[in-house]
């Protein structure tokens, strides 16, 4: 293995390596200083772990192939609470009354639909003004929690459907529906990106919209169905986890935008784009779940964990900017 | 007092690759305008770099005044009286005039307060040394260029300036603000500060000028005394005797015309071009910077839209409004700029290579490895490009590597015409004429193909016939037979251009 080969999976690995140095730590730590007897790498503990990491391993897919493109998406958050409180309404809307148990699939349509409709909006205002996707969907982000609000004041819109619930629910050989849903999307997500001409395109545009431009890209197209591929997916988490919760607040997914892109950087994705993959954002989105059930296993509480996730953050890419540096010569600004 | 305000000694600066700089002297007198002339790359920036402490000399020394003094960064320089005027402005549009003279050095009170009353009143007395119509108040963002210029000239007199350097300080200056610079410069030289001027436009070094000297590849080629010279003798310095001439060029069979272009304009940038390209030739446009060539090469390509005129391909009018549309109508741009235009440069070089046309070599919804790998292999063989394999990034192959990268990609979707702008920028000496010898290669085998560059050797060995613009102009062309050196720096300064124009 040359020392490139040995740079690049130390790139990629990273994050695992770090899983696994959590894990053994909590382990270990949770032996003198946890309250329960049971063992933290417990088979029941861990697909939990996987089943919590769903709503914002989900987003943080969609969110590291806008990344990967050179764009963010702040709206994320706002589109998780939008997009299930017309799932959870549409049940319960007359014209549909008809429908029975039918009304599930009908409402999880309108849904995902909605979601990939504000994600159209985000890529088609980007497009068109040509304004920075952070403004763009700072705006959105406002925007869209606006129409949460409108749409339910304060109150919370609740709509529990026991055959839902069963649903979101169910498992497969012990594992649930929500993890089920992750993997699979990760698989997804990883084959467009790494197999088809879109996922190529997504790094070129991403490293160098100019040459990208030059070498025949329709750029403005192109980011467009990332937008809409983030909307959709953030629908799709909402979905996951209102179909078992059956009631969303309208604050709910607030500061997820913020979670979601702490997962993905983590993982190793550039913010100035060009670079990332799914299945280290995979790996983010586990280390931090990891980082929050571990601590809460030896006792500490909320404010605790936010504390040391935000340090292990910084250190993580002081770590990585040391190691990646490209030379001693590159200009300090 | 004839001690030299600023002397440089037998400096050497060499890159991985280059000797940027092979011994050069130079030294320029209090109350004397000395001009620094070469052509591109002839090694001019980056003796200002040595001298403005932003590289340091590998050997060799600099003086000033007799001392001898240790540039160890801009700030360093500026505070021993060795002052720039950049080509490329430096200045916070946002702040005032007076602010930005004293930038990083404004005066102040107790607690750290700006004392904006001395600010304002010595900033006051420099734009009134300089005759400029403008106050200390006036936001910078509202100026003119020219007068932008000038408050880069009243910071560069905020110290006791020894030796002031203007790098091309007339590139975007109108002609009456050109007079106005010469007065300043004027004023400079009363005042017993050495100017180093240094231009590529032989009509203002002749203005302003006592003393020329030439720069030519990184060494020194000798000084003349302005009065005593003539446009004639300065190029041939500049351009010297050691073209390599044994390469005159093989003309090919040529073929059809595969690109014409009838009264092209854009704006300001040029205006009434027309010129005919046949399968197998290459035409060369030389200019120099800022002439309107890259300008014309971005809009047969779709970056630019046309204001006037008409592209025909084969004879068929297009019309070309993005490069989608000049890719499907087989014309094809190698990106002045490689890393920032040309290449993905944290992609592989077979990725790179097959990027435009990525989307026709899929099997199913994949893309198919196999495609692309044989069109990679087929180009790394005919190019010969230097790599351990496709999967290196690009860039980390060197620059005659990476520009090899960006002409296969479009080699293998077979083009009517490419373009190659600047085509061996920032490439070494020895792959430099391997670039040139393919670009010969190239048109042997039927290709039309453009050349652009700055650089007139390059220019001369591979093109059939000469274009030389001026101001956004064609104002000569040139056949192999009948271009000379001479005439064709004359072509492009604008010199002489109504005795010569056909």
């Amino acid at each position: 293995m040359n020392s490139e080969n040995l740079k690049s999976f130390m790139g990629k690995g990273a994050i695992w390596g770090f899983i696994l140095l959590e894990l053994i730590f909590f382990s270990i730590a949770g032996e003198f200083m946890s309250l329960s007897d049971k063992a933290f790498m417990d088979w029941d503990n861990m697909l939990l772990l996987f089943k919590q990491s769903a709503p914002i391993g989900i987003i943080a897919l969609g969110m590291t192939v806008v990344m990967v493109n050179g764009n963010i998406d702040l709206s994320v958050g706002a589109t998780f609470a939008l997009c299930a409180v017309v799932m959870l309404d549409s049940m319960t809307w007359e014209i549909f009354a008809g429908l029975g148990d039918w009304v599930i699939p009908v409402a999880w349509a309108l849904a995902l639909i909605t979601g990939m409709v504000l994600g159209l909006i985000n890529g088609l205002i980007v497009w068109k003004t040509g304004v920075d996707a952070f403004i763009v969907t700072l705006g959105s982000m406002l925007g869209f929690r606006g129409l949460v609000f409108m749409y339910n004041g304060e109150n919370p819109t609740s709509h529990l459907n026991w055959t839902l619930v069963d649903m979101a629910e169910a498992d497969i050989l012990g594992i649930q529906t929500p993890t089920i849903i992750l993997l699979v999307c990760t698989v997804l997500i990883w084959i467009v990106m790494t197999r088809t001409v879109h996922g190529r395109n997504a790094y070129a545009v991403g490293d160098n919209r100019e040459a990208a431009v030059n070498a025949g890209i329709r750029v403005g197209p192109h980011m467009v169905w990332n937008f809409v591929l983030i909307g959709f997916l953030a629908a799709l988490s909402s979905v996951v986890f209102y179909s078992s919760s059956g009631s969303v607040n309208p604050n709910d997914g607030t500061l997820y935008e913020l979670w979601v892109i702490t997962a993905v950087v983590l993982g190793g994705t550039k913010l100035a784009g060009g670079s990332g993959s799914v299945i280290s954002t995979l790996g983010g989105v586990l280390a931090i779940q990891l980082l929050r059930k571990g601590l809460g296993h030896i006792g500490a509480d909320t404010a605790m964990v936010n504390l040391v996730i935000g340090l292990i953050l910084i250190a993580v890419l002081f770590l990585d900017q040391q190691l990646n540096r490209k030379g001693k010569q590159e200009l300090k600004v | 007092m004839n001690v030299p305000a600023l002397r440089l000694k037998d400096i050497v600066k060499t890159f991985p690759g280059v000797r940027a700089l092979d011994g050069v002297s130079f030294e320029v007198l209090p109350g004397e305008v000395h001009a620094l002339l070469g052509e591109n790359g002839a090694g001019k920036s980056t003796l200002m770099k040595v001298l403005g402490g932003i590289y340091q000399p590998d050997e060799g020394q600099i003086f000033i005044e007799e001392q001898a003094a240790k540039m160890a960064s801009p700030l360093d320089a500026k505070s021993k009286g060795v002052v720039f005027i950049h080509q490329e402005l430096s200045l916070a549009d946002e702040l005032t005039v007076a602010e930005n003279i004293y930038l990083g050095e404004l005066p102040r009170k107790s607690f750290g307060r700006v004392d904006w009353a001395e600010l304002y009143e010595k900033s006051g007395a420099i734009l009134e040394r300089l005759n400029c119509g403008f106050t200390p108040q006036t936001r910078v963002g509202s100026l003119s260029i020219a007068n932008k210029q000038m408050v880069e000239i009243a910071r560069a007199l905020t110290v006791e300036a020894k030796a002031v350097i203007f790098d091309e300080p007339t590139a975007s200056l109108t002609d009456a603000e050109k007079v106005v610079l010469f007065d300043i410069i004027n004023d400079l030289r009363t005042q017993g500060v050495g100017v180093v001027y240094i231009s590529h436009r032989m009509d203002e070094i002749f203005t302003i000028s006592d003393r020329i000297s030439v720069l030519r590849d990184g060494s020194y080629r000798g000084s003349l005394i302005t009065a005593d010279t003539n446009e004639d003798e300065v190029t041939q310095l500049m351009i010297g005797r050691s073209l390599d001439l044994t390469h005159a060029i093989i003309p090919n069979d040529l073929g059809e015309v595969a690109l014409s272009v009838e009264g092209l304009s854009c704006g300001s940038l040029f205006q009434d071009v027309s010129f005919e390209l046949r399968a197998g030739e290459v035409v060369g446009f030389y200019g120099l910077v800022g002439a309107g060539r890259t300008e014309i090469a971005e809009t047969l390509f779709g970056l630019r839209t046309a204001s006037a005129g008409t592209i025909k391909i084969s004879g068929d009018v297009v019309r070309i409004n993005s490069p989608i549309d000049a890719i499907s109508h087989g014309i094809s741009l190698v990106p002045e700029d490689r890393k920032e235009q040309g290449l993905i440069l944290g992609m592989n070089c077979r990725d790179n290579m097959t990027l435009p046309q990525v989307g026709d070599l899929t099997n199913g919804p994949f893309v198919s490895s196999g495609q692309e790998i044989a069109i990679f292999d087929t180009y790394y063989e005919k190019l010969e490009i230097k790599t351990p394999s496709w999967k290196q990034q690009a860039g980390n192959l060197s620059g005659g590597n990476q520009q090899k990268i960006v002409i296969a990609k479009w080699l293998s979707m077979a083009p009517k015409v490419l373009i190659v702008d600047e085509p061996t920028r920032g490439i070494d000496v020895g792959s430099k004429s391997e670039i040139h010898n393919l670009i010969r290669d190239l048109a042997a085998q039927g290709y039309a193909i453009i050349v652009i560059s700055s650089e007139m050797p390059e220019v001369l060995r591979v093109s059939d016939r000469v274009i030389a613009m001026f101001h956004g102009r064609i104002m000569r062309e040139f056949s192999a037979a009948e271009v000379t050196e001479d005439t064709l720096v004359q072509a492009i300064s604008g010199i002489h251009a109504d005795k010569n124009s056909t």
